[in-house]
């Protein structure tokens, strides 16, 4: 019994950690193959980005029970302090350091602020919440269009008000331009980079969530008051959810910027629209599953651009497949004949 | 000494004195009971003892320690358990996992452990899961490990929180109506289901209840409340015969 409870979650999460491989190799064959055109090419790196922010944002939404609607606003900070780096040390250091490094700012930065957002905005519950996290995710997104930050031999010169008022030398280095955003960050990321952050963040979360400290949070998100009768401290489990679910997001955020030409902090990119968008994954792909997680965001990335052959009608599509993935992830017949067809889990039933 | 002393404990909602001059002395290992008629403050009394409400006046000393006013999780650790009127099982998880989130605080190992799942993450959950199947097994919930706790019947899911509630290694247990809603024949399991936590673990156990069968079976000492107010308290067969206590609670026969 006790074993058999062990080896069903390993199970389940190898099943999770095998898709991802399996897809990784699937696509790699295809495009050694040339079945991959260049648009979805170009989509590849958007798509790990997208599935590794469902994946933050699912430990949110899904393990500790919050809504958060601000998770375009971490990826922000994360793509930029990452983008920053890089472009700050372009000269200096080779690819490979350099963007790992790069990754790991971007993470620590968005962490940070993961952190000190979290510390008045998890005294709050639910909708109060959801607020506030939205209300962050806009700010962060204006602060970004008004800062400017230069570099020359002096060191790094800091302003919110025009680039004039840097004050650099001739020699200066303009590397945050206000609305202009970061220009010139290396063309760094790569499917298999995005592959291997989204194939760590799957591995992070899903150790995470079978965990004493899982199980914590958990417990937070089925019911406050009891979780606290057995002495657990919820603040801190609290903060160390949100707190993980920024860093993941921060990285995912540092890979994106390593894709574009110019990161300025648009709407479009990191605005109120993104985070539905994150959170409609989540949603579609059964709250708390982190593997639902990771197909919704591929289905749901991929319609609109395989079905650009056909207009406009690919909207219709694309809510088509959103009613669909709705009913079949939540209806509890359909549930029931997943679990029943579900390989990994056949096998455990044997073994009983 | 006593292992739990309360004095004068009182809690003042706006114009409401929910509670007052609330006293209780229990020794430990004794099984005390706290009856009285809806509405009398029974539930407020252990939500003042868990640190869910904080008393307007009076003391709370648990084993010589004051843990007054203090938060739910401080007393928990201090050594107070309890389950709930309205069952509040973490739903949507195992019951094995409920108990070993009842283990919570006695066995760790760290973030970084369980995210690298090193050795010491598969160690203690070895030690969590035989430690909570132990506990399963007093309660005949072993068999029911991997089922999902919202899915168990009803009287287990009581059963359960008293098993989660045990979890936590308290020196006292508190159980608010823990039979109610179970037929006779479950009522009957549970009353042997405490006594043998009480002979094997030692454990000392205040408990509020309806049903005088369970009482009358099980507890050495009562104490009645009505209306907020002490009506009066001792050993069990004396305060059922008191007319005041018939009176206001178990009506005239």
């Amino acid at each position: 019994m006790k074993n058999s409870k062990l080896t069903k979650q390993s199970k389940d999460n190898l099943g999770t950690i095998a898709m991802v491989v399996i897809i990784y190799i699937i696509v790699q064959i295809c495009s050694a193959a040339g079945l991959v055109n260049s648009h979805l090419a170009g989509l590849l790196v958007p798509l790990c980005v997208y599935a590794t922010m469902a994946v933050a944002l699912n430990l949110v939404v899904g393990i500790l029970g919050e809504l958060s609607l601000g998770h375009a606003g971490f990826m922000c900070v994360g793509a930029f302090s990452a983008a920053f780096f890089s472009v700050a040390h372009a000269d200096t250091m080779n690819t490979f350091p350099r963007f790992i490094i790069a990754i790991l700012i971007g993470g620590l930065i968005a962490g940070i602020f993961g952190f000190l957002i979290g510390i008045p905005v998890l005294r709050l519950n639910g909708d109060y919440l959801a607020i506030v996290t939205l209300a962050f995710g806009e700010i962060i997104k204006n602060i970004m269009n008004v800062l400017y930050i230069g570099m020359d031999e002096k060191g790094y010169h800091f302003s919110m008000k025009s680039a004039n008022d840097l004050t650099m030398t001739e020699n200066g280095k303009m590397i945050i331009n206000g609305p202009q955003g970061i220009t010139g960050t290396p063309y760094d990321a790569t499917f298999t980079a995005g592959f291997i952050i989204l194939l760590i963040a799957v591995i992070v979360v899903l150790n995470l969530i079978n965990s004493r400290d899982g199980r914590a949070i958990m417990a937070i998100r089925d019911n406050r008051i009891a979780a606290e009768s057995v002495g657990i401290p919820v603040t801190r489990y609290k903060m160390l959810a949100f707190t993980m679910s920024a860093v993941i997001s921060g990285c995912a955020g540092a890979l994106y910027a390593h894709n574009l030409a110019s990161l300025i902090a648009t709407p479009a990119r990191f605005g109120y629209n993104m985070s539905i968008l994150f959170l409609v994954f989540v949603v579609l792909g059964g709250i708390g599953s982190t593997r639902g997680a990771i197909i919704a965001s591929i289905i749901l990335t991929l319609i609109p651009e395989v079905l650009r052959f056909i207009g406009d009608f690919r909207l219709l599509i694309y809510s088509i497949v959103m009613i669909v993935m709705m009913i079949v992830n939540w209806n509890p017949k359909s549930r029931a004949f997943i679990e029943a067809h579900n390989p990994f889990k056949k096998k455990e039933k044997e073994v009983k | 000494m006593a292992l739990l002393e309360v004095k004068n404990l009182a809690i003042q909602f706006g114009g409401l004195r929910a509670v007052d001059d609330f006293d209780l002395s229990i020794e430990k290992g004794e099984l005390y009971g706290l009856i009285g008629p809806n509405g009398a403050g029974k539930t407020t009394v252990f939500n003042l003892l868990t640190g869910e409400y904080k008393p307007t006046s009076g003391i709370i000393t648990l084993d010589g320690v004051d843990i007054t006013g203090k938060k739910p999780i401080e007393i928990n650790k201090a050594g107070i358990a309890r389950t709930f009127q309205n069952i509040r099982l973490f739903k949507q998880l195992s019951v094995l996992d409920n108990v070993k989130i009842g283990l919570h605080n006695q066995y760790k190992y760290s973030t970084v452990a369980s995210i690298l799942r090193l050795p010491s993450y598969y160690k203690t959950e070895k030690e969590m899961n035989e430690k909570a199947m132990e506990l399963l097994k007093v309660f005949g919930l072993d068999k029911h490990a991997d089922v999902l706790s919202s899915n168990l019947p009803y009287g287990e899911q009581r059963k359960l929180e008293i098993a989660r509630a045990m979890a936590t290694n308290p020196k006292l247990l508190l159980l608010d109506e823990p039979a109610a809603g179970m037929n006779p024949n479950e009522t009957e399991e549970l009353m042997e289901n405490i006594s043998y936590i009480r002979k094997n673990f030692g454990m000392t156990i205040l408990l509020i209840e309806h049903d005088m069968k369970l009482v009358a079976g099980i507890c050495e000492k009562l104490t009645v409340l009505n209306f907020g107010r002490i009506l009066t308290q001792g050993d069990t067969k004396t305060v059922l015969k008191n007319p005041e206590v018939i009176k206001a609670y178990l009506g005239d026969e």
